[in-house]
């Protein structure tokens, strides 16, 4: 088994897909704790509908590397959520519904009108759900890649005390002078990055699962946010470690190989919690 | 000069006025109860004060340096906090966040201060717990801990015995009426106990259909407030 992996590892491409699966792992987990703490689960998933149809456009009119397209419009779109959702007048829910169920039907009907590829379910499916086998990154793609996650991370940590009073109480944060729609804005704004960096890899319906799925699972086992936070960056990067693995061995979909590792160990830490709450 | 004056002030959201013509003041050192039905206003009241949301009409000034930022606030809970992982020192540390402009960590000196008024609180030693694991009583303990790190001189509290039993709300409102009393703080509360309001409150604005705002003694007096304590204190019994 060593020398099978020590054979794939001789490939760039199984090491651009390591190097972009960890990254993604740890932005996600980082801001996915504040995402599920501040009930904006939502807008991870309507923007993963977003980003489809970014893709189809980007197909459509032939631009070939495609974060040109997509990661525009997924930040605006973030935005837009942003606003809507908080909005009391129009119906939160109703309009984040409406953009993401929207986009996904768009992205299809122009994916079918201008058949590009020849091979419309092929890439419909490539796009949903992640590349089937071990995907094929280009080398700039990967730096693209790290170069956001660095800001992502730093990001979080530069603002990580800000973050935390704006996802406990946002009122209390705003009294006391902290610019409260500013870092709703860039947790939005960071969101929109991650859910187009994990695009390529998991595919944009299984985005949120990435996202959400190492909070749940620290929230579980710690009860402080440092602790949720670190448990959950920990935590995404072993799943997403052991996800890839399978996938280079057994031939598996990664996006949907990574998620299932996820859920069991979503399963195992409220194992772990119930067993540590009973001692 | 007051600490805060509120001259004709008008409440809402979205152009629509829910309370018109407040008018009072608060000294330093002074116990204002804010007292009246549900949906009359109150919580609004405090958010314009706090400049969370914006008055419909009037104005709110402030004297004796007071500034929005330095007014400690307790929020009526919401129910995100109740399920919220976060330990007991990081929610108190939260309150220094309005100290010091553009610092996005925390000092020594912040940490002393949380540390000082956790201690003040009597929650030094709950320090590493989670919040949602804590008791009512505790959680409000926490929460006033927390605002005591954003002020010297004004706390607002919204509802902040409601839920909690008896002998832990008579021990909260002991905790706060020292608080005023020995190192000076003015105390705007909101209560829907009025009883504790008119025991512990120096002046009491009543809003409502009628609004009122007077010393203690003349809210016992006055027909409003005589109607309002009989309404309350039956509903009770
Ligand atoms: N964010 C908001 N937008 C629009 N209306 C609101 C908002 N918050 C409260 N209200 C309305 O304002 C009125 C007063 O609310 P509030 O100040 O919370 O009352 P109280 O604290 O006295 O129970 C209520 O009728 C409520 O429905
Ligand atoms: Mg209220």
């Amino acid at each position: 088994m060593i020398e099978k992996l020590v054979y794939y590892f001789s490939f760039p491409y199984v090491r651009y897909a390591f190097i972009v699966g960890l990254l993604v792992a740890v932005c996600s987990a980082l801001l996915g704790v504040t995402l599920v703490l501040k009930r904006y689960s939502f807008i991870g998933d309507g923007l993963s509908h977003v980003a489809f149809g970014g893709i189809a456009i980007a197909a459509v009119t032939g631009i070939t590397n495609d974060m040109i397209v997509v990661l525009p419009v997924t930040i605006i779109s973030a935005v837009l959520l942003l606003s809507a959702g908080t909005n009391a007048k129009i119906k939160g829910d109703a309009a984040v519904a409406m953009i993401s169920v929207g986009a996904l039907a768009i992205g299809y009907l122009l994916m079918n009108i201008f058949n590009v590829s020849g091979n419309i379910s092929g890439d419909v499916c490539t796009t949903l759900f992640g590349s089937t086998s071990i995907l094929t990154l280009q080398e700039s793609e990967v730096w693209l890649c790290i170069i956001l996650s660095v800001v992502i991370v730093l990001a979080f940590l530069i603002f990580y005390n800000r973050i935390f009073a704006v996802t406990f109480d946002e009122n209390f944060a705003r009294a006391v002078g902290t610019r409260v729609n500013f870092y709703n804005l860039m947790i939005a704004v960071l969101i929109a990055v991650i859910i187009v960096l994990a695009m390529n890899l998991v595919g944009s319906l299984l985005i949120s699962a990435l996202v959400i799925f190492p909070a749940l699972s620290a929230m579980r086992i710690y009860k402080s946010f440092r602790s949720v936070t670190i448990c959950s960056v920990v935590l995404s990067v072993i799943c997403a470690t052991l996800g890839l693995l399978i996938a280079i061995l057994e031939g598996t979909p990664v996006g949907s190989t990574i998620v299932a590792v996820d859920i069991v160990a979503f399963f195992a830490c409220c194992l772990i919690g119930r067993l540590t709450r009973q001692a | 000069m007051a600490q805060l004056i509120c001259k004709d002030l008008a409440l809402g959201y979205d152009g629509e006025v829910i309370q018109d013509k407040l008018n009072f003041k608060v000294e330093q050192g002074d116990y204002l109860c804010i007292v009246g039905e549900n949906g009359s206003g109150k919580s609004t009241l405090m958010k314009t004060i706090l400049g969370l949301t914006k008055p419909m009409g009037g104005e709110v000034s402030f004297g004796d340096e007071l500034t929005p930022k330095t007014i400690g606030y307790l929020p009526q809970q919401t129910l995100v906090q109740r399920d919220f992982p976060a330990s007991v020192w990081e929610i108190v540390l939260s309150g220094c966040q309005g100290r010091g402009d553009k610092r996005f960590f925390y000092t020594g000196e912040d940490k002393a201060l949380a540390r000082t008024n956790m201690e003040r609180m009597d929650i030094w030693g709950l320090k590493n717990r989670c919040y949602r694991e804590l008791s009512g009583g505790q959680q409000q303990r926490v929460l006033l801990a927390r605002a005591l790190c954003a002020t010297k001189k004004m706390l607002l509290l919204d509802e902040p015995v409601t839920g909690l039993d008896p002998k832990v709300a008579s021990e909260l409102y002991q905790v706060v009426s020292d608080l005023n009393r020995k190192d000076h703080i003015s105390v705007i509360m909101i209560s829907h106990d009025i009883q504790a309001a008119v025991q512990y409150a120096k002046h009491i604005l009543h809003i409502g259909n009628r609004n009122f705002y007077g010393t203690r003694d003349e809210y016992v007096s006055s027909t409003l407030g005589k109607q309002f304590i009989r309404f309350e204190v039956g509903e009770e019994a």
